[in-house]
C-alpha cells in the first residue's frame, strides 16, 4: 500500500479511500443512528410531497414530538416510575412519550393539511408557521416546565445486542450488526423504508396517491377524493416526524435542548430531492448525510495515523468547525448538483380547487 | 364592521388603506390573544388559574416597550435591524424568492463589519465607519449571492440551500474568531476593539447612525422596486418567470441579483448591530434577528411601508419582552410564540375576512404562489 500511497496528488486520494474504508466499520452502527431521524424525516416529506404537498415544517413537528415525547415520558415516569419490560429498555413511561411524540407531530401535520388543502394558504408559508411556533412554545415550556426540574427523564431506548458468534461472522455479520444493532425506532427505520417503498409503488393507496400528486384533476376524473387523500397522507406523515423527534430524545440522548432539531428536519427535504422522491433513495441520502457527519466525529478521536502520511498532514490542517458543518455543505453540493435531473411530483405546492370553484 | 353601500360604491384612500390594515391589525390581536391564553395557561404550573397574568404581563411589555422615552428609544433601535432583514425577506419574495437565509447574511454582515472594523480602528472616523458598514453589506451579499447563483444555475431551492448556509455561517463565525480573527488579550475570544468605527450615537443615549440608515433605506428600496426598471423586472420575474423571459428579461441574472441585494439588506442589518450597538463579535453570536425577519416580512405584506410597521411591532416586543420577564416571570420565548400566531391568523387570512367581512386583497404577497411553484422544479 505504502507505494501507491507514494504517488504524488494521486496518492492523497488513494490514502483517502484506504482511511475511509478502515474506519467506516468503526462508525457504521452511528451512521445508522444518525441517519435514523433524517430518514424517518424524509418519509414524512415523501408522504407529502408525493400528493402534491409541499412540507417545509418537518423541522417543526420534530421538534415538538422531541419536546412533547420527553415531556411525557419524564411526567409519566415521576408519577408512575415502572420498570424495564422485554428486550431494548422498552419502559410504560418511554412508551407513552413515544405515542405523545407520534400525537404531537400528527396534530401539527392536521394544521398543515387544513392551512394547506382547505384554506389553500401558501404551502411554504405554512411550514414557517409550524417552524417557528414549534422554537417558540418548545422553548417556552422549556424554560417553564423542564428547566426547574433538573432530573425529569425517562432514560433512553437501549441497543439491541447480537450475540457474539454472529457478528463476528465476516461480512453478513457485520453487516448484521451495523443495522440491528440500535434501538428500537433506528432498526424500525429499515422496515418502515421498504414498506412505503412497496406500499408506494405496488398498491392502490400508492398508485392513487402519485395520481394526485402529479394531475390531481384527472385523478379526481376518476373518481379520487383528492382532498380526502391528501388530508389522510399529511396526517399519517406526521407519524413519521415524530418519530424522528421521539428518536432524538427518547432513543439518541435522553435529554431535550432548545432547537436540538438542528436543521435535521430540512436536511430531510434535501434527502427526499436527492432520493427522487423515492422512500429507499431518500434513506441512502440519509445515510450518505449520516455518514458525512460520523465522519467528522472520526477524525477527531482517530485522525489519519502515520499510515497515510499526507493525508493526516493535510486533515490536522483543517478545522474542526469544517468537519461540523460538514452535512450541511455536502447537502448543499448534492443538492446542486442532483436536482437540475430529477423532478418532483408536478402538482407540489399548488393547492387544488375542483372546477367551477373558486375561493 | 357594518357594510356601507355608498362608501363601497365610492372606495376613498382611507378606506383602502383600512382594507389594507384590518387583516394584519386583526391578526396582531389574534396572536396576543392566543398568547395571553397560553399565559394564563401556564400560570397554573404556580397554583390555579391567575387570570390577571396575562393581563400584567402584556402591561410589562407595554411599559417597557412605551412606558419612558428610554423604552421607546429601545424600541426603535430594536426595530431597525428588523426593518433592514424584514426588507432582506421581502424583496425576496417580490421576485418569487424565499429568502430563508436572512439570518447567515445577517451573521456574515456582522461578521464582515466586525473584523474590518478593528483592522481599520485606528483610520479616522470618516474612513473607518464606510469600510466597515461597506465590508457588512459586502459580506452579507456574498451569502446571498451562493444560494441565487445555486438556483439560477443549478436548480437547488433556495428554501434548503439558504438554511444549510445559515448552520455554515455559524460554523465560519466560529473558526474565525477563535482563530484567525481571534483579537489578543481578552479573557475570552472575540474581534479586536472598533476604535474609529463604531459608529457614532446621534439621538438619546442609544440612537446610532445605523438606525438613521436603516430606516432611510425604506424608501430607497420602495423607489428601487416601483420606480426603476429593475424593480419592474424583479416583480414581473417573481409574478411569472416565463413570461418574463418571453419579454427579453433573463430570470437567472435577476435572481442571482435579488439574492444578492437581499444578501446586502441583511448583512447592513448585521453590521449594525455589531458597528452601533455591542462593538466586537465573539465566537457564539446569535441572534434571531434574522428569523424574526421574515415574520416582519410577512405581516408587512412584502411591501417596505408594511415592513417599517412590522418592524416597529416586533421592536417594541423585542424592547419589552425583558422587563415583562423580570415583572411577571413569562420566559421572553412567548414572543416567539405570539409572534408565530400572528403568521397563523395572516396564512389563515381567507377565514379572517369571511369573519370580519372585508373584501380587501388577500395578505399574501401574490408572488408566493412562485415560491411555492419552483420547490423542485429544476433551473428557472
Amino acid at each position: 500500500m505504502d507505494v501507491v500511497y507514494a504517488i504524488p496528488i494521486i496518492g492523497v486520494l488513494f490514502q483517502f479511500i484506504g482511511y475511509v474504508i478502515e474506519v467506516t466499520p468503526g462508525i457504521a452502527p452511528i451512521v445508522v443512528g444518525l441517519a435514523a431521524p433524517i430518514a424517518l424525516g424524509s418519509l414524512c416529506g415523501i408522504m407529502n410531497e408525493r400528493s402534491g404537498i409541499v412540507n417545509i415544517g418537518i423541522e417543526g413537528m420534530m421538534l415538538s414530538g422531541a419536546f412533547a415525547g420527553f415531556l411525557a415520558a419524564g411526567l409519566f415516569h415521576q408519577a408512575f416510575g415502572g420498570e424495564g419490560w422485554g428486550p431494548l429498555g422498552i419502559t410504560p413511561a418511554l412508551l407513552v412519550g413515544l405515542l405523545a411524540a407520534v400525537a404531537t407531530a400528527m396534530v401539527l401535520s392536521a394544521l398543515h393539511a387544513w392551512l394547506s388543502i382547505t384554506v389553500a394558504a401558501d404551502q411554504i408559508i405554512s411550514g414557517v408557521i409550524i417552524n417557528v411556533a414549534a422554537l417558540g412554545l418548545t422553548g417556552y415550556l422549556n424554560r417553564l416546565l423542564i428547566s426547574p426540574n433538573p432530573r425529569l427523564g425517562a432514560g433512553t431506548f437501549s441497543s439491541f445486542r447480537l450475540p457474539q458468534e454472529i457478528s463476528d461472522f465476516p461480512v453478513v455479520g457485520w453487516v448484521l450488526e451495523m443495522f440491528v444493532e440500535q434501538g428500537p425506532i433506528a432498526m424500525s427505520v429499515i422496515l418502515l423504508v421498504v414498506l412505503l417503498q412497496i406500499l408506494l409503488f405496488r398498491s392502490r393507496w400508492g398508485l392513487r396517491t402519485r395520481a394526485v400528486g402529479e394531475h390531481p384533476r384527472a385523478a379526481d376524473t376518476v373518481g379520487i377524493n383528492v382532498i380526502r387523500l391528501r388530508y389522510r397522507n399529511v396526517i399519517v406523515g406526521g407519524i413519521f416526524a415524530g418519530l424522528a423527534g421521539a428518536y432524538l430524545t427518547l432513543e439518541g440522548t435522553g435529554s431535550f435542548q432548545n432547537n436540538m432539531t438542528a436543521g435535521r428536519g430540512f436536511i430531510a427535504l434535501a434527502a427526499v430531492i436527492f432520493g427522487r422522491w423515492t422512500p429507499i433513495g431518500a434513506w441512502g441520502a440519509a445515510l450518505l448525510f449520516a455518514f458525512s457527519g460520523a465522519f467528522g466525529q472520526a477524525v477527531r478521536i482517530r485522525p489519519p495515523g502515520d499510515a497515510y502520511p499526507d493525508l493526516g498532514t493535510i486533515m490536522s490542517a483543517i478545522p474542526s468547525q469544517v468537519y461540523g458543518a460538514l452535512p450541511y455543505i455536502v447537502t448543499i453540493v448534492i443538492l446542486a448538483g442532483v436536482v437540475g435531473r430529477s423532478l418532483a411530483p408536478a402538482a407540489v405546492g399548488r393547492p387544488y380547487q375542483k372546477e367551477g370553484k373558486t375561493a | 364592521m357594518a357594510e356601507n353601500p355608498v362608501s363601497r360604491s365610492r372606495p376613498t384612500l382611507i378606506r383602502r388603506i383600512g382594507q389594507l390594515v384590518i387583516v394584519p391589525a386583526a391578526a396582531v390581536v389574534g396572536g396576543f390573544v392566543v398568547g395571553g391564553v397560553i399565559i394564563l395557561i401556564s400560570s397554573l404550573a404556580n397554583g390555579g388559574l391567575d387570570f390577571g397574568l396575562p393581563f400584567s404581563a402584556y402591561g410589562s411589555l407595554f411599559q417597557g416597550a412605551f412606558g419612558s422615552l428610554r423604552g421607546i428609544l429601545f424600541t426603535i433601535v430594536s426595530a431597525a435591524p428588523l426593518v433592514l432583514g424584514g426588507m432582506a425577506v421581502g424583496l425576496g419574495f417580490k421576485a418569487g424568492l424565499f429568502n430563508i437565509g436572512a439570518q447567515g447574511q445577517f451573521l456574515m454582515g456582522a461578521l464582515g463589519a466586525a473584523a474590518i472594523g478593528a483592522y481599520v480602528a485606528g483610520a479616522p472616523g470618516i474612513v473607518a465607519i464606510p469600510a466597515a458598514i461597506g465590508a457588512g453589506a459586502l459580506f452579507g451579499a456574498a451569502w446571498g449571492f451562493i444560494p441565487g447563483a445555486l438556483k439560477a444555475w443549478t436548480g437547488a431551492h433556495e428554501v434548503v440551500t439558504t438554511i444549510m448556509l445559515n448552520f455554515i455561517a455559524g460554523a465560519l463565525i466560529g473558526y474565525l474568531i477563535t482563530g484567525p480573527l481571534e483579537a489578543p488579550g481578552f479573557s475570552f475570544s472575540r474581534t479586536g476593539p472598533l476604535g474609529n468605527a463604531e459608529l457614532p450615537i446621534l439621538f438619546g443615549t442609544s440612537i446610532h447612525l445605523g438606525v438613521f440608515i436603516a430606516f432611510l433605506l425604506i424608501p430607497v428600496v420602495w423607489w428601487i422596486l416601483w420606480r426603476s426598471t429593475l424593480g419592474f423586472e424583479i416583480r414581473t420575474v417573481g409574478a411569472n418567470p416565463d413570461a418574463a423571459r418571453y419579454a427579453g428579461m433573463h430570470p437567472a441574472a435577476i435572481t442571482i441579483l435579488t439574492m444578492s441585494l437581499c444578501g446586502l439588506l441583511a448583512g447592513l442589518a448585521g453590521a449594525g448591530q455589531i458597528l452601533g450597538i455591542s462593538h466586537f463579535m465573539n465566537a457564539s453570536y446569535g441572534s434571531s434577528i434574522g428569523f424574526d425577519s421574515i415574520s416582519v416580512a410577512l405581516l408587512g405584506r412584502a411591501h417596505p411601508v408594511g415592513i417599517m410597521l412590522a418592524a416597529l411591532l416586533f421592536g417594541a416586543l423585542r424592547a419589552g419582552s425583558g422587563l415583562m420577564q423580570i415583572q411577571a416571570g413569562i420566559p421572553v420565548e412567548i414572543i416567539d410564540v405570539i409572534q408565530a400566531m400572528v403568521l397563523l391568523f395572516l396564512a389563515a387570512d381567507v377565514m379572517l375576512r369571511r369573519l370580519l367581512r372585508v373584501r380587501g386583497p388577500s395578505i399574501e404577497p401574490d408572488e408566493l404562489a412562485t415560491v411555492s411553484k419552483t420547490y423542485g422544479s429544476g433551473t428557472i
